[in-house]
């Protein structure tokens, strides 16, 4: 069906035609809408999922934990600040093997308190033992979305699953859309049937021991093969979306890669902006091309090495400070996954778009600018550097 | 599902927490819980929930269990809301036919984890109306860290965040009536107990929290040897001295009517309770006697109010 939705309302109608077992509901901007329309869909008896409206986003979180590990299939959304005051409990989710489903609506983590779009959220969450897929529109938060269940449940994954979009950009942004059946996404999704859970009658479950150093590292061992074997998991179920929907998903997204010289690595909204600059210029004959990051965790390394080896130079766009002073998360992972191969384009480092600041094709354009000097010249300048900030002292 | 106690039959149930847990001798924490078990009926399963804290630890160390029953812990503040999601996915799970039989849901953690950092999510369980029983084991201090203060300790405890020296004598604030306040969230069913004499008071009243329907809440007293350094074969005679001098009353709140549900034959006084515990030691050294006076006076004036809202 062809509609026209918000990017809120998109995630919170696959909620609806997925009908969970249990939601963990707490209010933050930007995400706040998803919990509203979700609470109009039980008023009006059309889910029949527990709706648990809690105290905090800690809670909330804490609830999916708990009924994850009861055996119900349970979601939840949070943004920003939300995100990081369920940092603690992300880890016990990843290292339960809780497949809960969290759609995170990116927003800047305070301070200063800001509501509007960055990285920060997720990216700070990044180790904490969740796949995290983000989505470039509404189209993509609507299929992630209903992606991530059969990601997560898979006996060989069994992790929680982050599905990311752009704060206001993406969530409030109404955009053409086009929605599956629900008979053809209950199907798709099927039924959440675990080996183990707490009430399952025949066989009482003990979850969340106190783990020694005789166990521990075995655990964290099994988690971490666990990521690693989600890649072919979330490869799968694209191409399974793929075959109802026509639409194609993998790990990352090339654009105009095929014999691209300079190219951009970015992730989210950001990238529909970087494809008219990349169309644009290569109207003008340029060779440039894009590569969007949609997996982040597991992180595409192969991947992204394999799409930029032929490349001349490149710029990593990031929507995050990590503050590490020497360049932001994706840079760093992009970075290091191309150190194996035998010949490395130049590679910048730049920071954009912090709490809100806009990205625009010109942006895009400038960067690529940027690029073809250094592809000339051989001179990268400095390597990591922030962009569209005012300089110090103007004012406006 | 008899109602009338008796021992004998209580007894002879199989323990729901079993042995080889590692509770230290003496502790009281492991007999609250296994008396509060003990109130389940036979055929009915249960999910015990529990915050971080000693219970915890010694009571599922991977790969073993104590415990009979499904058992969750995830973290030291969410043991309300833990508590509230095994619930939650139970309702949904009835609904769609997934599961059988009746499953009862009770959650221990201590009073740091019900007074201090689980409070908001204890709150939030409770005005959700979930169906459950949040039970607090209240040793009245962090006694898994090391014995450090909690807004449950008394006044002048020492513990080694609240020490005794000549410019302080132990915690300076009074404890935080924590019953009182759930009781003003308006739960269906409230009470204080502690584990004393044939464990009828226990035992009647956690089988009360479990089959009354919506949010229930229980107090128990549950003495720690290391923290309040007292020789762990004195457990028994200190809850009693607890009790008998209304340090400890017992009693329980149902749809607002408060019943004081132990009256001790003699209200002893306050320093007979104080005496056999290291940790009100330096009340008893000289000059330290307005300690012993603010304590008796404070203790007096909380029992005095107990007894004007259970109508005595």
């Amino acid at each position: 069906m062809k509609t026209a939705l918000s990017g809120n309302e998109a995630v919170a109608y696959a909620m609806k035609q997925i009908n969970p077992d249990v939601m963990g509901a707490f209010p933050i901007t930007p995400s706040t809408e998803i919990p509203e329309y979700f609470a109009q869909y039980v008023a009006d008896g059309v889910v029949t999922t527990e709706f648990v409206t809690t105290e905090s986003e800690h809670s909330s979180m804490s609830v999916c934990i708990a009924a994850s590990a009861a055996g119900a299939r349970s979601v939840c959304a949070t943004s920003s600040c939300g995100l990081a005051l369920m940092h603690e409990m992300l880890y016990v989710a990843a290292s339960s093997r809780l497949p809960i489903v969290l759609a995170c609506v990116n927003r800047a983590l305070s301070g200063p308190i800001n509501i509007n779009n960055d990285h920060s959220d997720s990216m700070g969450s990044r180790d904490a033992g969740w796949i995290q897929i983000y989505a470039e529109n509404n189209q993509e938060a609507y299929d992630n979305f209903i992606m991530s269940f059969l990601i997560g449940e898979t006996p060989q994954v069994r992790l929680p699953v982050m599905a990311c979009m752009d704060g206001f950009i993406t969530s409030h942004a109404v955009e053409n859309i086009e929605l599956l059946d629900t008979e053809v996404v209950q199907g798709f999704v099927g039924t959440y049937e675990p080996e183990h859970y707490l009430l399952k009658k025949e066989n009482p479950l003990a979850v969340g021991p106190y783990d020694l150093s005789a166990f521990y590292m075995e655990h964290k061992v099994m988690q971490a093969e666990a990521i690693r074997a989600s890649k072919a998991r979330i490869l799968q179920v694209a191409e399974n979306l793929a075959a109802i929907s026509g639409r194609h998903y993998g790990l990352i997204e090339c654009h105009q890669m095929e014999d691209a010289e300079l190219a951009l690595v970015l992730i989210g909204s950001s990238a529909g902006t970087a494809k008219a600059s990349v169309d644009e210029l290569r109207q003008m004959g340029q060779k440039v091309g894009l590569v969007k990051v949609r997996v982040f965790r597991p992180f595409p390394a192969e991947e992204l090495a394999e799409a930029l080896y032929h490349t001349k130079a490149v710029a990593v766009l990031d929507k995050a400070e990590s503050f590490s002073g020497c360049g932001g998360p994706l840079f760093a992972e992009t970075r290091s996954a191309l150190y194996d191969l035998p010949q490395r384009p130049q590679l910048i480092n730049l920071v954009y778009g912090l709490g809100g600041r806009d990205f625009t094709t010109e942006s895009a354009r400038s960067v690529f600018e940027r690029l073809a000097q250094i592809a000339e010249t051989g001179e990268t300048g400095p390597r990591y550097a922030h962009m569209g900030q005012r300089t110090r002292g103007s004012a406006t | 599902m008899s109602t009338i106690y008796n021992l004998k039959r209580e007894a002879a149930k199989p323990p729901r927490l079993t042995g080889g847990h590692r509770l230290c001798a003496g502790c009281g924490a492991g007999i609250a819980v296994s008396g509060v078990l003990r109130a389940l009926e036979p055929e009915d399963r249960a999910v015990v929930v529990n915050a971080t804290g000693c219970l915890e630890v010694s009571t599922f160390m991977y790969p073993y269990t104590a415990y009979t029953d499904s058992f969750i812990h995830s973290a030291f503040e969410n043991a309300g809301a833990t508590c509230s999601g095994v619930e939650a996915a139970y309702r949904a799970l009835k609904r769609r036919n997934k599961v059988d039989g009746t499953v009862k849901f009770i959650t221990f953690a201590g009073d740091g984890g019900t007074y201090d950092i689980g409070f908001q999510s204890l709150s939030g369980a409770m005005e959700r109306g979930h169906d459950m029983v949040y039970v607090c084991y209240d040793n009245e201090a962090y006694m898994n860290t090391g014995i450090q203060r909690s807004s449950s300790t008394p006044m002048f405890a020492r513990t080694t965040t609240s020490a005794v020296g000549p410019a302080q004598s132990g915690k300076i604030q009074p404890k935080k009536d924590i019953t009182d306040i759930l009781v003003s969230h308006n739960v269906v069913y409230a009470a204080q107990t502690a584990p004393i004499g044939t464990m009828k008071d226990l035992h009647t009243k956690s089988h009360k929290a479990i089959y009354t329907e919506g949010p229930c809440f229980l107090n128990i007293l549950a003495p720690c040897p290391r923290g309040w350094d007292y020789p762990m074969e004195l457990l028994p005679e200190l809850v009693q001295l607890a009790v008998d001098t209304c340090i400890w009353p017992l009693y329980e709140v149902e749809e607002g009517e408060w019943r004081i549900t132990y009256m001790p034959k003699k209200k002893l006084p306050v320093k007979e309770f104080f005496r056999v515990q290291g940790r009100f030691r330096h009340m008893f050294q000289k000059g330290n006697e307005w300690m012993l006076e603010e304590a008796q006076a404070h203790v007096d004036q909380k029992w005095e109010r107990l007894r004007e809202r259970a109508d005595l």
